[in-house]
């Protein structure tokens, strides 16, 4: 960042500390920081992980923006990109990695099916998008997307950090969303712990109709 | 050419009177064993008649008669397949296991008591495999019904003719993909890991004792379904003493996406772009297995220039998957990145071929029963011309100089990961892994499919059957594509790139149908039954990924647990194909 980008305009910095002195807002020095170092989590789920290692190497080469340093453990990342297919088996465990992250976090969906379950959403092992469980910053359509789509993508991140503040910021916040994601749990099929009033009234509501499924 | 089907060369019928007849059904071949027999037959087969590799093993479901397991062996010396078949009934199925006659098929009949509920007496374990113990119902029988369910087949009224439809979710109860027996009270459920049948499979299995017969200390540890070196959302419960494996069972289905449920509701053409992400670094090889099955049940030829482009193609893909193999095997070992980086810069050159002739990198959706979706320019056979001529001989000898002598890489591979000749084929490993281990068995020459037969190649084989001969085999096998690909390029005509007009409906005559490739990790194939339906009645891909793990645990065993990464790499495992 060059001191013309950092500096906020209206202050007037006399011509002999121009080189010395800034004056700037907490919040940019904070995005900056933010935006010029994501790190995103080494994690791939299908297909798309291949686009994500493509992206990485010689001809594309993620470095360009400061953002090609895979953490392979969720204590150190930023970003998770989730890319490829989410499972209703493998779900526990992506909810499981994202509350490891520490804040700031950022959940990017690559391709279709993260982002609504895709080519494969109609089955029965299938999530349909990762959204239902994760906060999604950033959706990046394909199947799988170029790299050219994830770089933007990724562009696209940046230019949402540089307009977050901390005061807005959910991790700094009370509420529901300042508390880690509950883990969904395995049983007759995948009980979002969440909405066990929803299931409960469903499930005993059709207790007298006999249903076709067995 | 596809081999003629000449099961008829051997009688089952003869050797085995009134336990064995043979399926007359149109459209059918093979012979039907009575259930009771089964071990008895079997241990013929394997032992009379040296079918000693058991390819294939599925369940197909009947609605509403019967179940039936279809099993398709091989000779390893070469030729087509002896395909028998047991018949039970739908409540309650039983066949007996052969497990203990080919190991090959632990994985497989795990997967047809998962998915359909078919029980194997005397398998050794035989739990779900792809989905969760605890789930509801077995999903690929006929009458189950996912919770997204809209019509049997495709395409959907609501799509097509009439071109209104809700999202899914709104015509679901929860409002989302899910379902729960009536009854069924989430509060009161309580939360059993379904893990722990693993661990207890393998403690039952490995009760570990020291030389004085005194009970010691082993440690279970998980390595993945998020792990860097797994390559995908592959999981193995691993039993260690101090740092050496003793035993170890993989636990997948992190990726299991439902293939064959949804390629059941799919019209045939439809499910041609599924193919593409099954093994996702080699759609053309998926797409070749598949449209070669429906090919056969069609019986229709292929144009001749579509003959050579398939080959080309598919021979394209076998390098990159193989140059990735190399990146990523050495990435395993420690060797961060520039083999990565190399292997990469050669795979994009061979994408670019990829993307000009089918549109996409890397899900090229390009074949069609027939023929392929296009025809390839002169430009571009020129640009594969040099590339073949030039560039990538150049590039393999410098990673060859790179690698093959190299110290690090040597030290680590040799000797490690042991697999013998009899048991590689007794698990049924094919693919490089068999031809590591001294078993010279391609099928591109053992049972010769498309125009395989008019090319010269050797087959790679290596008879050490350690990880160096399965980086050796690797090796060979690119220059011999290369080799492919020239005499291709050299013989490729002019003319129709499809015998028959493309269409997007097309009429498939009952019966059944096995097609399979030599794909760059080993044999991918396709089982399909159609019923006369513009939809498939049955789909099952025969996916090397999964059933080149069954010897995984053999390999391991006795070696530290730094290798296991690299033991497992070398098997070369892809999870869109593992999973489905």
């Amino acid at each position: 960042m060059n001191p013309k980008d950092i500096n906020l305009p209206g202050y007037e910095i006399p011509e002999e500390l121009k080189h010395v002195i800034a004056i700037t807002a907490l919040d940019r020095l904070y995005n900056w920081g933010r935006r010029s170092s994501v790190w995103p989590l080494m994690f791939g789920l299908a297909c798309c992980a291949i686009e994500m290692i493509a992206t990485q190497a010689a001809r594309y080469d993620l470095a360009r923006f400061g953002m090609e340093v895979m953490r392979p453990t969720p204590r150190q990342a930023d970003l998770m990109i989730v890319a490829g297919t989410v499972t209703k088996k493998m779900v526990p465990a992506i909810v499981r990695l994202y509350n490891q992250m520490p804040e700031p976090k950022y959940v990017l969906a690559m391709g279709a099916c993260a982002s609504s379950g895709g080519p494969f959403k109609e089955g029965y092992n299938v999530v349909a998008g990762i959204d239902k469980f994760l906060p999604v910053d950033v959706y990046v359509p394909g199947c799988p997307p170029t790299p050219q789509a994830l770089i933007n993508g990724l562009i696209l991140l940046q230019k949402k950090i540089d307009k977050e503040s901390i005061k807005q910021v959910r991790w700094y916040r009370k509420g529901p969303d300042s508390v880690a994601i509950p883990i969904p749990v395995l049983g007759p099929d995948l009980i979002d712990t969440r909405r066990i009033p929803d299931i409960k009234a469903h499930t005993l509501s059709s207790t007298s109709k006999t249903d076709d499924q067995s | 050419m596809i081999a003629p089907d000449s099961t008829t060369t051997i009688d089952l019928v003869a050797r085995f009177p009134s336990v064995v007849t043979p399926d007359t059904r149109p459209g059918y071949s093979g012979w039907i064993v009575d259930p009771a027999h089964l071990t008895e037959v079997a241990t013929a087969i394997r032992n009379e008649f040296s079918y000693d590799l058991l390819s294939s093993v599925t369940g197909v479901d009947y609605y509403p008669d019967k179940m039936e397991v279809v099993y398709h062996a091989y000779r390893t010396t070469g030729g087509p397949a002896l395909v028998f078949k047991v018949q039970i009934p739908r409540h309650n199925p039983v066949v007996p296991s052969v497990t203990p006659i080919w190991k090959g098929a632990e994985l497989q009949e795990r997967e047809a008591w998962d998915l359909l509920g078919i029980r194997f007496e005397g398998h050794p374990d035989l739990r779900r495999i792809f989905m969760w113990e605890g789930f509801a119902g077995h999903p690929l029988r006929k009458d189950w019904k996912e919770p997204f369910y809209e019509e049997d087949v495709k395409p959907f009224k609501s799509r097509w003719p009439e071109g209104k439809h809700l999202p899914a979710e709104m015509r679901t109860p929860l409002q989302d993909n899910l379902f729960f027996p009536p009854g069924f009270d989430p509060e009161a459920f309580s939360f059993q890991d379904p893990d722990q049948a693993a661990y207890e499979a393998l403690r039952r299995q490995h009760r570990p004792t020291d030389e004085d017969g005194i009970q010691t200390d082993v440690i279970i540890i998980n390595m993945g379904p998020q792990h860097p070196s797994t390559h995908g959302v592959f999981r193995a419960a691993v039993m260690l003493d101090g740092e050496t494996i003793i035993g170890l069972k993989p636990i997948v289905g992190y990726l299991h996406r439902n293939h064959e449920k949804i390629g059941e509701r799919n019209t045939f053409l439809q499910n041609m772009p599924y193919t593409d992400r099954l093994d996702y670094f080699n759609s053309m090889s998926n797409n070749f297995g598949y449209a070669l099955a429906v090919e056969k049940l069609m019986g229709i030829p292929v144009a001749e220039r579509a003959e050579y482009i398939r080959v080309i193609m598919a021979e394209l893909s076998r390098i990159q998957n193989h140059l990735v193999w190399f990146g990523m095997m050495l990435n395993d070992l420690g060797a961060m990145y520039t083999p990565a980086l190399y292997a990469f810069e050669e795979r994009e050159l061979i994408l670019d071929i990829f993307e000009a002739t089918a549109g996409s990198r890397m899900m090229c959706n390009y074949f069609r029963f027939g023929g392929v979706a296009r025809d390839v320019s002169e430009d571009t056979l020129r640009k594969i011309h040099d590339l073949v001529h030039d560039r990538l001989p150049r590039k393999i000898d410098e990673m060859d100089r790179l690698l093959t002598e190299n110290e690090v890489l040597v030290s680590r591979l040799k000797g490690i990961g042991y697999l013998s000749a009899e048991d590689a084929i007794r698990t049924s490993m094919t693919g490089p892994m068999l031809r590591a281990s001294g078993v010279p068995y391609d099928i591109r020459r053992a049972d010769p499919y498309s125009i395989y037969d008019r090319f010269e190649f050797d087959v790679a084989c290596h008879p050490e059957g350690d990880m160096y001969a399965r980086y050796q085999v690797r090796m060979d096998e690119v220059r011999e594509s290369i080799k492919i690909i020239k005499q291709a390029l050299k013989q490729i005509p002019q003319g129709p790139i499809m015998s028959v007009k493309p269409s997007y409906q097309i009429k498939v005559p009952p019966g059944e149908a096995y097609g399979r490739v030599e794909a760059p990790k080993g044999e991918l194939g396709f089982y399909i039954v159609s019923n006369g339906q513009p939809n498939p009645w049955r789909y099952h891909v025969r996916a090397p990924s999964l059933i080149n793990l069954t010897s995984l645990e053999m390999m391991c065993i006795g070696e530290k647990i730094a290798d296991f990464v690299a033991i497992l790499g070398a098997v070369d495992i892809v999870l869109g194909e593992l999973d489905r």
